[in-house]
Formats: C-alpha cells, structure tokens, sequence
C-alpha cells in the first residue's frame, strides 16, 4: 500500500540496499501480508475485529472507490452508498435465487450489477462537469432508497424490509465467525486494491488523468473522453457494489435501504476528501477517522467521567460539535489529507536516514 | 378538477417555501461559490433561539431583532473561521466544509438549547376557507405574501444599491472586482447575515407547520433540485424552481404514485433536476455558465 | 523509502488509539453487578423521544439500586452508549458490551431501535444473547421456538390494528356496523408502516369496512395531496402511523382540509406529547394508542417522584417530562428488566446472571396483576406472560388516549387484542424464515 505520487525511484550513490525502493516495496508488501493474514487474525480480539478493523477496511475500499471515480477521473459522486446498495441487493437476490452460485461469483456478480446502475448515472457526465454532477447521483441515492422501501420483492417480502446476511462459506469454509469474516474482508480488499493498481497504472489510469487535468487537451490527443468517463463510473460503481456486499454481509449481517443512506455517501466523501485524493493509502486513514473518532469521543466522556458531572445529551452534542470542528480543521490545514502527514514523516525520516 | 387545482395550489405553496430556503442557498452562491450544506441547520438554529427567546416571554420583534443580530454574528464567525481560511479551494473541498459546518451548527445548537420539540404560534389560523369550492389554508396565503414581499426586498436590495452591485460584480468575475476595490470579506459577510436572516423567516414559516426541531435542518435536501432547476444564482430562479418542484411532486404523488405503488416525491425533484440537467444545465435563469462538456 | 516511515506513522498511531480503546474506562471492579448497557441516542432527529425515555430508565434502575438496594442485593451497573440511531454505532455497542463490563455481567441487551434489533437477530443467535424491544421488537419473533433470543415483548403493529379496529366498533355501535365504515391509513412510507396493510386487508375481509391506505414519505413534511385524497375518499376515520414530524404535520394538515381531530386516531409512536403539542390547537381531541400510558398518578410513578426526583436524583433536565408518555415507556422497559432478572434469579440464586440465564427468565416472566399491584403499576401495565411459545406476552393490549390540547386523558380501559386471530399467520412467516435460514426450530416442551 502506497501513494501513486511515490513512484519516481531514487538513485544515486545514497541508495544502498535499505533505501532502495523497489526492494522496500517488496518487503512491504510481504509484511502487509504477513500482519493482514496471520498477526492481526491471531492477536486481535472479537471486539476489535467485528466493531472496529472491518468497517474501517471495508469503509476504506468504499473510499477507494469514488477515488477512482473523483480522485483520478475528476469526476464527483454524492451517491456512493446507493451503488453500495444495489450491490447488497443484488448479491442477497443472487444467493436466494440461484444458491448453487459461489460466494466469489456472487460478489462479481453483485459488482457488475452496481457497474451497470453506475453507467447509467453516470450518463449526464457527458454533458456537464463539475458540483452539478452530484445531482444525479444523488437522485440514484434517492431513487434506489426509495426503490428498495417500496418494493418488498427485493428484500424476500421480509416484514421489515430488512435482508439478512446469508450465510458465508467460501467452497465449504465456513465464514461465519469474526475472523472469518475478516478473511473475507481482507482478501476481497487485497484482490481490489491489485486491481485498482493495474486500472491506475494502466492507460485507462493515464487518460483518466489526462482528462481530469486538461479535458479539452486530452480529447484533441485522441482521449475518448466519453467513453472514459463511463468507465470511469462503471469500475468505482462495481467497486462500491461489493463494498457494499461486504459492509451489508461481513460487517453488520444485515441490510435495509436505510443502511446506505446519504450520511453513508456523505461519510465516504469526507474519507476521500480527509484521507487525500488520488492515494490508495490515505483512504484507509480517513476511514479510520471515520470509524474511531465517534468512539473515541464516546470512550474519552466515559473516562473523563465527565458525563455524570454534566448533561450526557449535551455531550454527546458536543461531540457532534468537535467533529465537524476536525473535519473543518483537516479541510483546511491539510490540502491534501492526512496522507500528507505521513509523506511528511517520511520525508523528515528519508532525510535523516541519508546523512 | 377541483381536486387537480386543489393539489396545484397546495403543491404551489408548498413549492414557495422550497423557494424561500432556496434563496438563502443562492445569496451564498453568487457570493461564495459554494453550495453551503449548513443553511438547513442555519433554519434550525435560527428557529430554535426564536422559539426559546418566545418561550422565555420576550415580545416577538425583540426576539426577531435579537436571533437576527445572533444570525449576522454567526455569519462574522463563519466568514473569519471557515471561508476566508479555505479561500480559493475547489467546490467540493468547499461543500464538504460546511457539511462540516452543519455539524458544528445544529450539535452546538442542540448543545445549548436542548433538542425538544417546541411549538411555534407565529398568530396566523392555519384553517382553511372556501374559495368557490378550493379549500385554501390563511396560513398559506399569508406565508406567500411574506414570501413575495421578501423577495421583493431582496430583488430591490440586490439591484439598486451599492451593495447589491458589489455582489453582482463578485458573483460575474471574483478577481475583477476585488481589483477594483470590492473587500471580498465584507460581501461574505453581508451576504451570510443576509441569508442568516432568510434562515430565521424560513424557519419560522416552517416551524410554525412542523414544530421547530431537528427535521428543520432536513429541508436542505429539497433545495439542491430547486436550485438546479431554477439555476443557482438567480432569485427569481430560486422561487419557480421551488414551485416547479411543489408542484410537480403533489402531482406526481397523487398520480403517478398511485402506478408505482407508492409515493414518489423523495426522488421526483431529483428526476426532474437530473431531465434538466441533461436538456437545460443552466437552469431556468441561470446566468452563471455552468461548466458544459 | 517513504513506505516505511508510513508504516512507523500507521503503527504508532494505531497503538495510540490501542491503547485508549482498551484501557479500562473506569478502572473500579464491577464484579457482583448486572450490567444494564443502555443505548442511546441522545443526537440526531429522534433524540427527543430519547431523553425522557432513557431518565424513565435510568430513574426506575437508580431507585432500584438506592432505595431497593437492588434486584435481591444485586446492584444494576447501567453503562451508557451512544448509538445515534444508527445500525453500525449501535452494533459496536453491543460488541462493547456482549460480553459485560469490568466484571459486571449482561443477562440482556435492550437495542432501543428496530432496524438495530434486525440486524442483531443472527449475532445475536451466535453469541447467545437475549435481545430485547418492548413495543418494537420484530413480530415473526413472537415464535420463541425460531427465535431463541429475540424478546418483541409487550406489542406489535397487528395487534395495534385489531386494537383500532375494536376501538372504532366500539364508536359506531359494534363490529356488525363496521360494513361500509371507511378507515383510511396514513402510514410513514416504510417497513415499519407498512407493516399494518396486511392485518388491515385481513380485518377488512373479515369485517366489511373499507380499507383505504395511503403512503407518505420520509420524513413527511407535506401532506397536503394526501390529506386531500382521505377527504376525497370520504374517510370516517384515519389510522395515523407516523414517525416523527410526520404527526404534527398530520394533525395540523387534517385541520387545514377540515378533518376532524378526534377521528384520527395515532399510532404508538404517534401519541407523544411531542407528536401532539407542535401541532396546536389543531391537536386538540386527537386520540392515539397507547401502550405507555402517561401520567404521574400511577403508584410507582408517585414513588419514583418521591425518592428520586424530588431528591434531585433524576436523569431529566426538565421535569415537566415527568410522566409523559416517554418517560414512562422508559419506566415500564426498566421493570421489565428488572422483573426479568427477579424470574431468573428464583432459578438460579440472587446473584447477576448471565446472558444465557437471562434467555432462560425472559422466556418465563410472568408479570401478573398480582405482581403488578404490588410493583405499583397498575393502569401503567397489562399482564405479560411469555413461554417458549410466545416471546411477545399471551395478552396483548393498549389504550386509547386523547389530547386535550395541554396533556393526555386516558379514554379507555385496556383494550385485548384477540390473540388467536393472526396467531397462524404469524407462525407460517417464523417457519419460512426458518426454512430460509437453515433453522432447526426447538420443540416447544425443550425447557
């Protein structure tokens, strides 16, 4: 995992073998995938893994999605967590009505469906820019919340609406427990984010860009502008389909319309915009910001004590209050989100390791 | 057919009230450039700190001048804590700021003021009369006529003073006008007090059919399709995109919801923006070019 | 290069954040205590409901404790933890809190939100713990024998609508006059209000009154075009299933097309002061059903006024909530908690007990009139008796209320609804749910 802007390789007689980048990469590849697979499935409690570790990777995937869409495509979305709907939707429906599909098909499945809802609103991309796009995705976060209340065939005629997660099993591996749940989450995330690496890499990635920065420039060097644009929707929405999946079935075991609300397309908003656009990493930092703060809020007035001393509504306002205070902060002290306060660090330490 | 005017005419007041909160969105637009997320907790705030001066046994123009006055410091902190420190960044950056923003606004609010229902009598009977045979409520009536003479204020306001130049030199070419002397800080701040003060009549008016409580802060959503459909700098644009989408919702509810099996109005508005965002992405009367691909 | 200082950065501040989440919050040892984790929602649009609620809770478990002395000397440990009313705060609280807190046990948890109670239906089956939602629990899981841990105690929207329907055959002379009677439902446009188009279509039939329902959408701040469309009809009477601001604007929308408030008739949900005092004079007459009758006359109410609230003692801020229909919804939850640990510790000892003990007394209370005297209670609480059978309560019943423009008369006695009636309807959707999930159903006589 790693920011797209650190690619330029160092030379130079400074780079000896534990500065050389490519070797690092390596390593640190190897060792996410030693702590994603064998530390963290071994130390970390059920609590940490169901209420905490999970949202926080799913909700990072959910922002790397719409980075796809807004960070390298420049294009905007405020409707993610309908495309995470119809993901959730459509993968409860495959499992009902065709059981005998596997749980990874299901998944791609399930993706390819959101991709599809995604090209379609995706349509008025190609006739206007900017803010304004964020009309029509939120007309689908609307329209699929409202589609998914009012018909009652899409949750199984369920008294309330409601889906609940089927059972998950990978070729006869049950997934039902916390951990289980975690591999799923995590191999799902490890796979996408290879993906999203070769997509961004890739001359899609490149046009994407291209477009993003100079429209006018990369249509006169032969950019199919249009068609980019709809891909661009196409891959974030089949993204945000099996986020969805995965936030509805691996993190709460359960999925109504009311589950991927405005708040939740607004949350992934703010972890593009706070984790910094254009970075594979720095979603999973805003998404961490995203998960922890509430609870910390919550668990810093439980350790002051302070709420026996005071009114806990009125808190737990203020704690509404010093959020929205932090993401005006980080809006306007960090540019380029928290990312950035790393690649910092890591600057002042490179420099320090060179002398 | 008297159901269909009936519908009509109460889709229009509604639409009105749209427009009202609408305007509040446009003022900021034309001097911000963003779409600020935080007016609806704005109507909130504004209606809260009236009906608790109210309650408190303050007379009604005492506590009207005084959460004005608190509107217009609001505005002040706004412009010194938020705007001016992201000045020049892109929309979104903007946007997801005062959702930020709205945070602060209706957790302090409720903060202070607690986050009890409270019932607003403005005086006006909310009972309907019989125009030959169209049940119209007083209540409606008068609301309209506040709201018209507002906008007739604003329009005044906005178009014969020095001020409302400024303003429109602002909204045509940012750099030009400050090159010609224009202090951007004090337009933002005149122009937040302005839509503050918007907020309090809007809250009021609305307040007084719902209660005043959190569900205020909701009415934000209605007005992103009324500004897309009446373009999101023009006034006049503001209010027939607030009754298009009145109008076309009480519609639609009655019948087309009754073909789908359900009522349709929390995405009608967005239909109806997206149709124009695909056929007249200005808006009505918009007059500021909206990018175009 | 970059990448390893990031990985340091991302270490540390995970550590950080580590450490603060595991540290013990209050370092004191809980051991000997029944944990009551109490989810809240102090913020967002439901938050006024919630606070009188949660001080009737809160005020009903302190005078247990302080006057009391406990359940049986067992002190309750009430930890609260704020939920938002939403699915993924709240299901962190119940992670927090499963498994108890600094030694204190957890014999139930109580969500207080019936999207939450859905989603906590398969985690909950998993981990063995009772989930509890009087008034607004899931209606399948009335079957005990599907659902082992799910507690819908007290009421459910089928019975609400015999309820209504009992009420209005009173009003026009019996259930053979209800041919013709028209009753329109404005029902919020969602899981939970469209929940009573099927017992209303079942009643119809078998009545003959005409069913008319009609939706409106979240939140609900125009109603205008369906007010109309009840007038058009010609409705006698409406059925109010509304949510929040929905009522108000109801009210004050009936008034304006000149429907007369004292036909319309509210839901649970819709008979707070908060759903009647915004809409003004127009409320004036308005009924609603009532599970969670207000007032500050009842035994135990009186006491609590005496020994906690007048001591200062009380969780309200404003104690003009004292008594309203919230705080005494709180008050008749915090009893049934307490009347459930009493069930199981007749079992088990007088000690705090655990969540599959707690599983065991929910499912064998038995709040009696007897029981109900004696907890001051009477008026407040019908009898409620659950079995493996029946996780709901045997009896189910309501009032109805009306609003006299400042508070809330009591209009009738507890109404039953027949409980027989959709009992099978009930039991078919429990057993496809079973087939569906995989669920073996235990055998009724298992206990």
């Amino acid at each position: 995992m790693t920011t797209l802007q650190d690619t330029v390789p160092e030379t130079g007689p400074t780079a000896s073998i534990v500065t050389n980048p490519a070797v690092l990469r390596l390593a640190l590849v190897l060792t996410s995938i030693v702590v994603a697979f064998g530390v963290v499935p071994a130390i970390a409690t059920d609590y940490w893994l169901s209420s905490i570790i999970i949202p926080t990777i799913v909700m990072g995937l959910a922002g790397i999605s719409l980075n796809l869409l807004q960070g390298y495509a420049g294009l905007v979305s405020l409707g993610s967590a309908a495309f995470m709907s119809v993901g959730v939707f459509s993968a409860y429906n495959l499992i009902l009505r065709a059981p005998a599909l596997p749980l990874p098909v299901v998944l791609v499945l399930a993706g390819l469906t959101a991709a599809g809802v995604g090209i379609f609103f995706g349509l008025p991309a190609l006739r206007i820019k900017g803010f304004y796009l964020g009309a029509s995705t939120l007309g689908a976060q609307f329209f699929f919340q409202w589609l998914f209340t009012n018909y009652p065939w899409f949750s199984n005629n369920s008294q309330s609406l409601t889906i609940s997660a089927p059972r998950l099993e990978f070729f006869g591996y049950d997934l039902q427990s916390p951990v289980g749940r975690y591999l799923l989450v995590v191999t799902v995330t490890a796979l996408l984010i290879g993906f999203a690496f070769l997509v961004v890499k890739s001359r899609l990635g490149r046009e994407w860009m291209a477009i993003r920065d100079m429209e006018t420039a990369a249509s006169v060097l032969g950019v199919r502008v249009a068609s980019r644009k709809l891909q661009a929707y196409a891959i974030s929405s089949f993204f945000l389909g099996i986020t969805g999946v995965l936030w509805g079935f691996a993190y709460l075991g359960t999925a109504d319309a009311h589950t991927y609300n405005l708040d939740k397309s607004f949350q992934v908003l703010f972890i593009v915009l706070i984790g910094g656009t254009a970075t594979i990493f720095g979603n999973f930092l805003g998404a961490a910001f995203i998960v922890l703060t509430p609870i910390l809020l919550d668990h810093l007035v439980l350790s002051a004590n302070i709420a026996y001393l005071s009114d806990q509504g009125a808190i737990t306002n203020l704690q509404r209050v010093i959020f929205g205070a932090i993401i005006i902060f980080i809006l306007i002290k960090e540019p380029d989100g928290l990312s950035a306060w790393t690649r910092r660090g890591a600057e002042a330490l490179r420099a320090r390791l060179k002398t | 057919m008297a159901y269909f005017f009936e519908t009509l005419i109460a889709g229009l007041f509604a639409g009105l009230m749209y427009g009202l909160v609408a305007i509040g969105f446009v003022l900021i637009y034309k001097a911000s450039g963003v779409f600020n997320f935080a007016q609806g907790a704005m109507v909130f705030l504004a209606a809260l700190v009236f009906v608790t001066l109210v309650e408190h046994g303050i007379h009604f123009w005492v506590a009207f001048a005084a959460t004005s006055a608190l509107m217009v410091l609001t505005a002040v902190a706004i412009e010194a804590l938020v705007l001016r420190p992201l000045r020049n960044r892109d929309p979104l950056t903007l946007f997801m700021a005062t959702l930020g923003l709205s945070f602060v606004i209706d957790g302090a609010t409720q903060f202070f003021l607690g986050t009890d229902v409270h019932m607003l009598d403005v005086g006006i009977d909310d009972i309907a009369d019989d125009y030959g045979g169209l049940f119209i409520s007083r209540f409606d009536i008068i609301a309209s006529l506040i709201v018209i003479a507002l906008v007739a204020v604003l329009a005044i306001v906005f178009s014969k003073t020095r001020m409302g130049v400024s303003l429109r030199a602002v909204a045509d070419d940012t750099l030009a006008a400050q090159s010609i002397g224009i202090r951007l800080p004090v337009i933002w701040r005149i122009v937040w007090s302005v839509a503050g003060i918007v907020a309090l009549v809007a809250g009021l008016l609305w307040g007084a059919r719902q209660g005043v409580q959190y569900s205020l802060s909701l009415v934000t959503l209605k007005a992103l399709p009324v500004l897309i459909i009446g373009g999101f700098s023009s006034i006049p644009g503001a209010i027939t995109g607030g009754l298009f989408v009145g109008a076309g919702e009480a519609l639609a509810d009655i019948y087309l919801g009754p073909l789908v099996g359900g009522s349709v109005s929390t995405w009608f508005a967005y239909i109806l923006a997206v149709a124009f965002l695909l056929v007249r992405p200005a808006g009505l009367f918009g007059d500021r070019d909206i990018e175009r691909v | 290069m970059s990448m390893l200082s990031k990985t340091i950065a991302l270490a540390t501040g995970a550590l950080i954040v580590a450490a603060t989440l595991n540290a013990p919050v209050q370092a004191q040892d809980a051991t000997g205590q029944q944990l009551y984790p109490l989810f809240t929602y102090r913020t967002g649009p439901y938050a006024p409901s919630f606070i009188p609620f949660g001080a009737g809770n809160i005020d009903y478990l302190r005078y247990v404790n302080e006057v009391e002395g406990g359940v049986n000397g067992v002190k309750i440990l009430v930890q609260e933890c704020e939920t938002a009313y939403t699915i993924e705060r709240g299901i962190e609280c119940y992670e927090r809190y499963k498994n108890g807190f600094n030694g204190a046990l957890t014999a139930a948890v109580y969500p207080h939100s019936s999207g939450l109670d859905v989603a906590l239906t398969d985690k909950a089956r998993a981990d063995k713990i009772p989930i509890v939602s009087p008034g607004g629990g899931q209606n399948i899981a009335t079957d005990g024998r599907v659902f082992p841990y799910q507690f819908p105690l007290i009421f459910d929207y089928w019975s609400e609508a015999q309820i209504i329907v009992d009420y209005i055959a009173q009003q026009v002379g019996g259930y053979e006059k209800l041919k013709g009677v028209k009753i329109a439902t404005l029902y919020h446009d969602s899981g939970y209000g469209r929940d009573t188009i099927e017992p209303l279509g079942i009643l119809s039939k078998k009545y003959g009154f005409e069913d008319i329902q009609i939706p409106v959408p979240h939140p609900g701040e125009q109603q205008q075009a369906q007010w109309q469309q009840i007038r058009r009809a010609g409705a006698d009477w409406v059925f109010l299933r509304g949510w929040g601001v929905m009522t108000p604007v109801a009210i004050k929308t009936a008034a304006r097309v000149g429907f007369p408030a004292d036909r319309i008739i509210g839901d649970i949900w819709s008979g707070s002061e908060d759903d009647a005092r915004p809409a003004g004079v127009a409320a004036k007459g308005y009924l609603a059903v009532s599970v969670f009758p207000p007032g500050t006359d009842y035994g135990i109410i009186k006491t609590l006024k005496e020994k906690i609230v007048d001591q200062g003692k009380s969780d309200l801020k404003d104690n003009s909530k004292f008594g309203t229909v919230y705080y005494n919804y709180g008050v008749i939850e915090a009893i049934t908690f307490v009347e459930a640990l009493r069930t199981g510790q007749q079992k088990f000892g007088n000690r705090p007990l655990t969540a599959e003990e707690g599983q065991w007394a929910l499912e064998n209370l038995n709040i009696d009139q007897k029981r109900i005297i004696e907890l001051g209670a009477e008026g407040l609480i019908s009898p409620l008796k659950t079995t493996i059978d029946n996780h709901k309560g045997e009896t189910i019943a309501a009032k109805i209320i009306q609003w006299n423009g400042e508070s809330w008369n009591t209009r009738t006695d507890w109404i039953k609804a027949d409980s027989t009636l959709f009992a099978d309807v009930i039991k078919a959707k429990a057993a496809a749910y079973a087939a569906e999930k995989g669920i073996t159903p235990r055998e009724a006589a298992s206990n």
